[in-house]
C-alpha cells in the first residue's frame, strides 16, 4: 500500500478533505455542524483551559502505512523536522509552562534528530512521551536498541495495537505488524516498561479497525491485559481506546467504502459536551515538522493553522500569551473527538 | 427490483411508537433494561443478541447486533462463533425432536 500522496489520489489535497467534510455541516439545515453542537451546549468559541502540552509531529516518514492513518505517513514521504525546528521548539518550552512533549509523526524515532530531541528534553526534565508504531524497533539493526535508549531517557511509550489477534490487527496496519509488534512488545517488557512497580510505562492505544465507535476503555482494557498476558506473557499499563477521525486516508476509505455518510451521522448523534469540555486540544499545541502551529495533529493534516496573528503562527516566534486568548480552529472532523466517551491522545476525556 | 427489506428502516425503530406509543414505551423501558451491564456484561449481551438474530433471522438485528459487538471490541472470530451456537442449538432443535419420529417409527413398524 502507498500513501494517498505517492498515488496522486485527490484526498491528498487538504482543500479536498475540507470540500468532503463541509457536506455534512449543511445536513439538518446546518444543525449538523460542529459549531452548532457547540452553540447548543455553551461551548462556543472554544477555548484554550492553559497550555501544558507540545506535540511535535517529527515528519510524515514511516516504515508503515497503516489504512487509518491521518497523517497520510509512509516510506514515500520526506517530510521531517530540522535539528534548525527542533531547536526552536526548546527554546519554546524554556519559555513556557509546558511540562510535556509528546512525540509522533509519521514513526518519529526514523527522524535523524531524535534521539537529540529526546535527550534535551530529558535532561530539561520534561516529560517525554514517545508515540512509537512497535515495528520500527524491528525493522532495522539501527533501531533494535530502542527500547534501552526509553529507559535510560524514561520516556512513556505510547503504542497502538488495534488488536490482540494478528487478523485485525494486520487487516489495518499491515501484514506481519502484528507478530512484529508482539516481539517489540516483549523487549520492552524485557527493559522493564509495562512492569508493575518499574516506574517505565507502557501504553497501548486501540483504535477501531473499521467504519464504527470503539468499546468501553476499561473493559477492553481487561481483556487486552487477560489476552496478551495469557497468550504472549506481555504487561502493559494502561489502554487507550480511540476513535477514528474522518481525515486522510481514513477519511477516504469511509468514502471509498460509502460508509461516510452513516459514519458521519453515527460521530454526529455521539455528541456528548461532557467529552467536548475536556478535548485535548484545549491543553496542547502541535506543531508541525516546518515549525508551524495547530490546534490538534488532525488541524495538521488539514492545515487548518491556529487563529492568531500570523506573525506567530511558527514556533520561531511562540508566544504563550497569544496561544492562551485564541479561538481553537474547528471543523466537522472535532466530532470525532467529542463522541460518546470523547477522544484524544490520552484516551477517552470523559 | 423491489425489496421487503429496506436498510433505512432499521433508524425508524423508534417510530413503532407513532401507532400505540403506551405499548412501545414499556418496550423500549424493558428493552433498555435487559441490555445493561448486569450479571452478563453487555459484551456478552451483545454476541447473545447477535447470536439470537441470526436464530430468528432478523435482518435489522443481525445489522444492529454485527455493529454493536463491533462496538463492544469483539472480532470476527468470536462473532462467527455466537453464530455457530446459534446454529448449533437451531440444528439441534431438530434433531431432538427427531427422537419423536424415531418413537412413532418404532410404534408403527414390525
Amino acid at each position: 500500500m502507498k500513501s494517498l500522496y505517492a498515488l496522486n489520489e485527490p484526498l491528498s489535497s487538504e482543500r479536498v478533505q475540507l470540500l468532503e467534510l463541509a457536506i455534512s455541516s449543511s445536513w439538518d439545515n446546518g444543525a449538523a455542524s460542529f459549531a452548532a453542537h457547540l452553540t447548543k451546549t455553551n461551548l462556543f468559541p472554544l477555548k484554550p483551559i492553559k497550555l501544558e502540552v507540545f506535540q511535535l509531529n517529527l515528519g510524515k516518514m514511516c516504515n508503515q502505512v497503516c489504512k487509518h492513518c491521518h497523517v497520510d505517513a509512509g516510506p514515500d514521504r520526506k517530510e521531517i523536522m530540522t535539528r534548525e525546528v527542533i531547536d526552536l521548539c526548546l527554546l519554546a518550552i524554556d519559555q513556557s509552562q509546558v511540562h510535556t512533549a509528546d512525540l509522533t509523526g509519521g514513526a518519529p524515532e526514523m527522524n535523524p534528530e531524535f534521539r537529540y530531541l529526546v535527550e534535551q528534553l530529558s535532561q530539561r526534565k520534561i516529560k517525554v512521551i514517545v508515540r512509537c508504531n512497535l515495528t520500527i524497533i524491528m525493522a532495522n539493526k539501527k533501531y533494535h536498541d530502542l527500547p534501552a535508549f526509553f529507559r535510560k531517557n524514561k520516556v512513556e511509550v505510547v503504542s497502538s495495537l488495534p488488536f490482540y489477534t494478528s487478523a485485525k490487527t494486520d487487516s489495518q496496519r499491515g501484514d506481519g505488524v502484528f507478530k512484529s509488534s508482539i516481539e517489540a512488545l516483549k523487549l520492552l517488557n524485557k527493559e522493564g516498561y509495562g512492569i508493575e512497580g518499574s516506574g517505565l510505562i507502557l501504553n497501548l492505544v486501540y483504535n477501531p479497525a473499521g467504519a464504527f465507535l470503539p468499546p468501553e476503555q476499561h473493559a477492553l482494557e481487561k481483556e487486552f491485559k487477560q489476552r496478551l498476558s495469557t497468550s504472549y506473557q506481555i504487561s502493559f499499563n494502561n489502554l487507550f481506546t480511540i476513535t477514528n477521525l474522518p481525515v486522510s486516508r481514513f477519511l477516504d476509505y469511509l468514502i471509498k467504502t460509502q460508509n461516510f455518510e452513516s459514519y458521519m451521522h453515527k460521530l454526529i448523534d455521539a455528541y456528548n459536551p461532557i467529552a467536548a469540555t475536556g478535548v485535548m486540544c484545549r491543553n496542547m499545541i502541535s506543531i508541525g515538522y516546518d515549525g508551524k502551529l495547530y490546534d490538534c495533529d488532525f488541524n495538521q493534516m488539514l492545515a487548518l493553522e491556529v487563529e492568531i496573528d500570523q506573525s506567530h503562527r511558527h514556533i520561531g516566534q511562540f508566544s504563550e500569551l497569544l496561544l492562551a486568548d485564541r479561538n481553537i480552529v474547528i471543523n466537522q472532523h472535532c466530532f470525532g473527538c467529542t463522541a460518546g466517551a470523547g477522544s484524544s491522545c490520552g484516551g477517552t476525556t470523559v | 427490483m423491489e425489496n421487503y427489506y429496506n436498510p433505512a428502516d432499521l433508524k425508524k425503530f423508534g417510530n413503532i411508537a407513532d401507532f400505540q406509543k403506551p405499548l412501545a414505551d414499556k418496550f423500549f423501558d424493558y428493552y433498555g433494561e435487559v441490555f445493561k451491564e448486569g450479571a452478563l456484561t453487555a459484551r456478552e449481551k451483545s454476541l447473545i443478541a447477535l447470536a439470537v438474530a441470526h436464530a430468528v433471522q432478523c435482518p435489522y438485528c443481525i445489522e444492529a447486533y454485527t455493529t454493536d459487538s463491533l462496538e463492544k471490541g469483539c472480532d470476527e472470530a468470536q462473532m462467527m462463533e455466537a453464530v455457530h451456537v446459534a446454529a448449533a442449538i437451531k440444528g439441534g432443535a431438530v434433531l431432538v425432536h427427531s427422537t419423536q419420529m424415531m418413537n412413532k417409527y418404532k410404534e408403527l413398524s414390525m
